[in-house]
């Protein structure tokens, strides 16, 4: 039998079930393998906070630009955040005005910017969730055993499970299982997750894998089961990778931290530690951020949450396409609403 | 954003690896995944192994992969 005959046995006479990923790589990698479109119809796959550029809020954009507006400092940055919308501009206009804005593919690339330009300040934007905060914290330990003072670090990565946790708790939200992201749980360990009361189940990334979690799903619900299992097994150990969460701990402290569209969850974020002072951009080179509200109908916080699809916004395809995107949710390449673009999703 | 990749490590010069996928090489740090040794296959993220792979895995993952490329299936059961 297949994967998805087995879904659709598992699924039959069954009430209406809503599973949630949280990891922009699955949105993705579910509607580039048009997995939803064959499953059965009381099964419905829904959208969380999964992609950590489109849960960056405003305030860090601005501050982002206000630093690369200034003399003497190169912004180092992952592609995904240049086109991001602050309150009035994004980085991209920022460096075709002439700012020294360095798309890097690694956090040890800014070490070598900062070596090569030592007049300069390097700030590193460091967002991500559990999988690349440890790239960012070896990174500060890199540089301060090799004596680099010209770089910094500006902090915005989330931890994913306090937002599981909230979303769980937000009664709008209606979820009957997770579809666990595998490269977060290659870090944080399959443990991590244990205090979900909901099915759950760590999802690796090709089609495949991702039918295999759900039928693990299924099976849990067909037998009134709340666990969570491991169905990416060939990366992800229960207790996760110790050494990249001891470094983690060493450079970064969880702090409250607010989430465009979802508000401020509790621990939910990483400041660096005291000690790290040097290295922390917020510290050395503090800034004067207004806070200013825009005014828009997109409806991110919804779609983040699962609570609406994008095409129920009003902007979707209409103002807000990815080539003049409002909304972060259809810049990034892993936002949601980029992916039902992309893929097709206006016909759903 | 957490987009990783396998990769077989070829060389190893003190934190510093190289590895190989699909005749491609780069440069993986080894600071958070101390116990890497030469010929094991590990997840590669943002310039870094963040675990090792199971080798049969990465197999039946590049089987997979060539299959959807047009190779002849040999893939029967997952």
């Amino acid at each position: 039998m297949s994967l998805v005959e087995t879904i659709e046995n598992l699924a039959r006479g069954k009430k209406n079930l809503r599973f949630m990923e949280v990891c922009g790589t699955h949105t993705v990698a579910i509607f580039r393998a048009g997995i939803r479109n064959i499953l059965p119809e009381n099964v419905e796959l829904v959208s969380g906070p999964g992609c950590p550029v489109c849960v960056t809020g405003d305030e860090y954009i601005d501050a982002a630009i206000a630093y690369a507006k200034m003399d003497g400092v190169i912004i180092a940055t992952f592609g995904d955040m240049l086109k991001v919308p602050g309150s009035a501009e994004n980085l991209a206009e920022v460096a075709a005005a002439g700012a020294d804005v360095r798309v890097i593919y690694s956090p040890l690339d800014c070490i070598k910017i900062a070596q090569e330009n030592p007049a300069k300040r390097v700030i590193f934007l460091a967002v991500g969730f559990e999988t690349t905060a440890p790239t960012a914290a070896a990174a500060v330990l890199a540089a301060r055993n090799l004596g680099v003072t010209n770089l910094l670090f500006l902090s915005a990565q989330k931890l994913v499970p306090p937002a599981l946790k909230m979303l769980l708790a937000d009664s709008a939200v209606r979820v009957d299982g997770f579809l666990l992201p595998g490269h977060v749980a290659v870090v944080t360990g399959a443990d991590a997750f244990r205090f979900l009361q909901v099915p759950a189940v760590v999802a690796g990334f090709e089609p495949e894998e991702i039918l295999l979690a759900l039928v693990n799903l299924l099976r849990q619900v067909d037998e009134g089961r709340a666990e969570v299992a491991n169905e990416y097994k060939s990366v992800v150990r229960a207790e996760g990778n110790l050494a990249a969460q001891k470094i983690l701990a060493q450079v970064y402290e969880p702090v409250d931290a607010e989430w465009r569209g979802l508000g401020v969850i509790p621990k939910s974020g990483l400041k660096m530690r005291e000690e790290f002072a040097a290295f922390d951009a917020e510290k050395v080179l503090p800034l004067e951020i207004k806070k200013s509200a825009r005014k828009t109908a997109c409806r991110c916080g919804e779609v983040l949450r699962g609570v609406i699809k994008p095409v129920e916004c009003p902007l979707f395809g209409k103002a807000c396409q990815p080539l003049h995107a409002v909304g972060p949710c259809m810049i990034s390449v892993e936002g949601i609403c980029a992916a039902w673009y992309k893929y097709g999703g206006l016909r759903l | 954003m957490c987009l990783a990749f396998p990769a077989k490590v070829v060389a190893i010069e003190e934190s510093l690896a190289t590895v190989e996928h699909s005749g491609v090489r780069r440069q993986a740090s080894l600071m958070l995944l101390p116990e890497a040794k030469v010929g094991d296959y590990v997840l590669v993220h943002a310039g870094f192994a963040m675990q090792v792979v199971d080798e049969e895995e990465v197999r039946l993952r590049d089987a997979l992969v060539a299959e959807m490329n047009g190779a002849p299936r040999t893939v029967f059961t997952l």
